[in-house]
C-alpha cells in the first residue's frame, strides 16, 4: 500500500461567519492524483492555500512526509517539496518561457547568487526537456505575456515541475480553457505527472475530467469533506450528486 | 546571431570612448564628463532598483554618505588617497545599505519609496544640524587627493579624476549588467511582474531585494565619493530629496531599460544643465523641467527605448 505524503488533521478555518474548514482530515497517498470537488465556496481552495502555508489554519495540523508542516513559510514548504500551480497562471510575464523555468530550477538549488547568466546554467537541457514533456517547448522563447491561456496553465504547471516536487497542487487547472483542449491538457499533465513521479491534488469541477483522470476523488461541501472515494463510487452517490453535482 | 554586439552595448561603448576623448580636446568637458560618468554610476542603483518596480527617493543618502566618507577622513584624518576614499565610500555606503535595507525592503511601491525618503531626510538633518562635526548647510570641503602617494596639479587632477571616473563606470557598469543577467538579475526582475510567484518556487522576494538595494546603496556611495572628490566639496544638499529626485529624473530620462539608459540620462541631464545654466542661468530648471515632458510624452522608456520606437514606427532598418 502506498504511503501516505501529506496527512491533514482537523485542519479549521473561518472568515467571519464563513465557516471555510471545519475539521477536514485527509491523507493524499503517494503516487495518486486525487481530485478535490465541491460547490464554489466549499473550501477547496482554502484547504490548497492552508497546505501551503498562504493561510494559517485555526485548528489542525498538516503534515508532509511526517513533518509538521503548519503555519510554514510558502517558500519552506516548497523546498520541503511541495508545489502549487494556480488558477489563474502565475509567470513572470516580461520574461521568456525559458526565463521562468530556469529561476525555477535556479530557486530549487538555492544558488541564485553567482554571476553566471541565466541563459547559460547547466539547467537548461533539463528545462527544454520540461517544456517539451509539458508540450510547450515551441514557446521556450517568447514572452510568457504573449501566451494564449491554455499554454500559459501548462507554463504554470512546467514551473511547478522545475522545482522537482515530490506533490503538486493544483487549482482548476482546466478552467478558462476552452473545452476542445481540456482533454488534450489533462492527457500531457497526467502523463508528465507520472513520467516524473509527482503525486498530485487537483480542485476540478469538470466531472468528465474527474472521473477520467483522478484515482480517488475528496468531496467537499461547506468547509467539510462528505465522501471519500474512487471516481465510480463518489459520483454514483445520490447526496453527492444532488448536493454538488447538481443532477 | 552569435557573438554580435547588441546596439545598445555599441552606443554604451561609444559613449565611453567619446568620454575619454573628447575632454582632451575641451579641457572644461573634463570635469563635465567625470560628472556625467559619477552620476552615471549613482543613476544605474535606481535603474537596478527600477527592474524590481520599486523607486526610491530617498537614494541621495548613499550618495551623500559616499561624498562626506571622503570629507570626514579629510578632516578628521587629514589628506587622503583616491583609492582609500573609493573603497571606503563603498564599505560606508554599502553598510548603510544593509542597515537601511533591512528595514525597507519589506514595503513595496509608494511606502517603498517615501520610507527611503524619510531615512534620507534624518541623514540630511543631520548633516545639517550637527554643525561642530559638518559645518552645516556650508558643507566640508574635500581637499584635492593623492593616488597611492602621488600628488597631481588642478589641471592635471581634473583629467586623472576623469579617468577615474571612467573605468569606475565602465565596471560598474559591466558588474550590473552581469548582475542583471544572472538568476539573483532576473529574480529581481521576477519580483515586478510576480512576487507571490517567487515566493512559491522557494525565493524570499525580501532577500533578493534587499541584495539589490545594497548593490544599488554601494553604487551610489561609489558615485558620492566620486562627486565629492570631483567637485572637492561634501554638503547636506547631497542627501537633501531634491538630489534624490534628480536621480529618479535621470533615470527615466535615460530609461531603466538597459544600465545604458543610466548614462544616457546623464549625459542628457547634465549637458542641459551645463548649457542651459550657461545661457539661462535662472531658468535652466525650466527646460530640464520641458525636456522631461517630452521624454514621458514621446519616450516613455527614456532615451534608450528611442531605438526601439522608431524601428516600430518602421522608419528604422532591422
Amino acid at each position: 500500500m502506498a504511503g501516505v505524503l501529506l496527512s491533514a488533521k482537523g485542519i479549521k478555518i473561518r472568515f467571519g461567519g464563513v465557516v471555510a474548514a471545519d475539521g477536514i482530515d485527509l491523507d493524499v497517498l503517494e503516487g495518486e492524483n486525487l481530485a478535490i470537488i465541491g460547490p464554489n465556496g466549499a473550501g477547496k481552495t482554502t484547504f490548497l492555500n492552508i497546505s501551503t502555508g498562504y493561510l494559517r489554519p485555526q485548528a489542525g495540523t498538516i503534515n508532509f512526509l511526517g513533518q509538521n508542516i503548519t503555519a510554514q513559510l510558502p517558500r519552506t514548504i516548497t523546498k520541503l517539496g511541495i508545489a502549487r500551480a494556480f488558477q489563474i497562471p502565475q509567470l513572470f510575464l516580461d520574461q521568456t518561457v525559458m526565463e521562468n523555468m530556469l529561476i525555477s530550477a535556479a530557486s530549487r538549488q538555492g544558488r541564485p547568487s553567482g554571476f553566471q547568466a541565466l541563459s547559460r546554467l547547466p539547467d537548461v537541457p533539463e528545462m527544454e526537456r520540461l517544456l517539451d514533456l509539458v508540450g510547450v517547448s515551441s514557446y521556450a522563447q517568447r514572452k510568457a505575456r504573449e501566451l494564449p491561456e491554455g499554454q500559459r496553465k501548462l507554463v504554470d504547471i512546467s514551473l511547478a515541475l522545475a522545482l522537482k516536487p515530490r506533490l503538486l497542487l493544483m487549482d482548476e487547472p482546466t478552467s478558462g480553457v476552452a473545452s476542445s483542449e481540456k482533454l488534450e491538457i489533462m492527457d500531457i499533465l497526467t502523463t508528465a505527472l507520472a513520467k516524473e513521479k509527482v503525486t498530485s491534488v487537483f480542485v476540478e469541477h469538470d466531472m468528465d475530467m474527474v472521473e477520467r483522470y483522478a484515482n480517488r476523488v475528496a468531496v467537499w461541501n461547506v468547509g467539510k469533506i462528505q465522501k471519500v472515494g474512487t471516481p465510480a463510487e463518489v459520483l454514483a452517490d445520490p447526496k453527492v450528486r444532488e448536493q454538488v453535482i447538481g443532477i | 546571431m552569435a557573438g554580435r554586439i547588441k546596439p545598445i552595448t555599441a552606443a554604451a561603448a561609444i559613449f565611453f570612448l567619446v568620454s575619454a576623448v573628447a575632454p582632451l580636446f575641451v579641457s572644461s568637458w573634463a570635469t563635465l564628463f567625470a560628472l556625467i560618468l559619477a552620476k552615471g554610476v549613482v543613476v544605474l542603483g535606481i535603474v537596478l532598483l527600477l527592474q524590481a518596480g520599486q523607486v526610491s527617493f530617498g537614494h541621495a543618502m548613499f550618495f551623500a554618505v559616499g561624498a562626506y566618507t571622503a570629507a570626514f577622513w579629510g578632516r578628521y584624518v587629514g589628506g587622503g588617497d583616491i583609492v582609500l576614499f573609493l573603497v571606503l565610500g563603498a564599505i560606508s555606503s554599502t553598510v548603510s545599505g544593509l542597515i537601511v535595507g533591512l528595514f525597507v525592503v519589506r514595503y513595496r511601491d509608494i511606502f517603498f519609496g517615501m520610507l527611503n525618503l524619510a531615512f534620507s531626510m534624518v541623514l540630511w538633518s543631520l548633516l545639517e544640524k550637527m554643525y561642530p562635526y559638518t559645518n552645516g548647510a556650508d558643507g566640508i570641503r574635500v581637499a584635492r587627493p593623492s593616488l597611492l602617494g602621488f600628488s597631481f596639479t588642478p589641471e592635471t587632477f581634473q583629467y586623472l579624476i576623469l579617468y577615474i571616473s571612467l573605468l569606475t563606470a565602465i565596471a560598474a557598469f559591466y558588474g550590473v549588467q552581469r548582475y542583471l543577467e544572472s538568476p539573483l538579475g532576473h529574480m529581481l526582475r521576477a519580483i515586478k511582474s510576480n512576487e507571490t510567484r517567487l515566493e512559491y518556487l522557494g525565493t524570499s522576494a525580501r532577500r533578493v531585494l534587499l541584495v539589490g538595494y545594497v548593490i544599488s546603496a554601494f553604487l551610489g556611495g561609489i558615485g558620492g565619493t566620486l562627486v565629492a572628490m570631483i567637485q572637492q566639496i561634501a554638503t547636506p544638499e547631497f542627501g537633501y530629496w531634491t538630489k534624490s529626485g534628480e536621480f529618479v529624473f535621470i533615470a527615466i530620462l535615460g530609461g531603466g531599460a538597459h544600465a545604458f539608459g543610466a548614462f544616457a540620462g546623464a549625459a542628457m541631464f547634465e549637458c542641459v544643465r551645463f548649457y542651459a545654466a550657461a545661457h539661462l542661468a535662472d531658468s535652466w530648471q525650466l527646460i530640464l523641467g520641458v525636456v522631461l515632458i517630452v521624454i514621458i510624452l514621446y519616450a516613455p522608456n527614456g532615451l534608450i527605448g528611442l531605438r526601439q520606437r522608431y524601428r516600430q514606427s518602421g522608419l528604422g532598418g532591422s
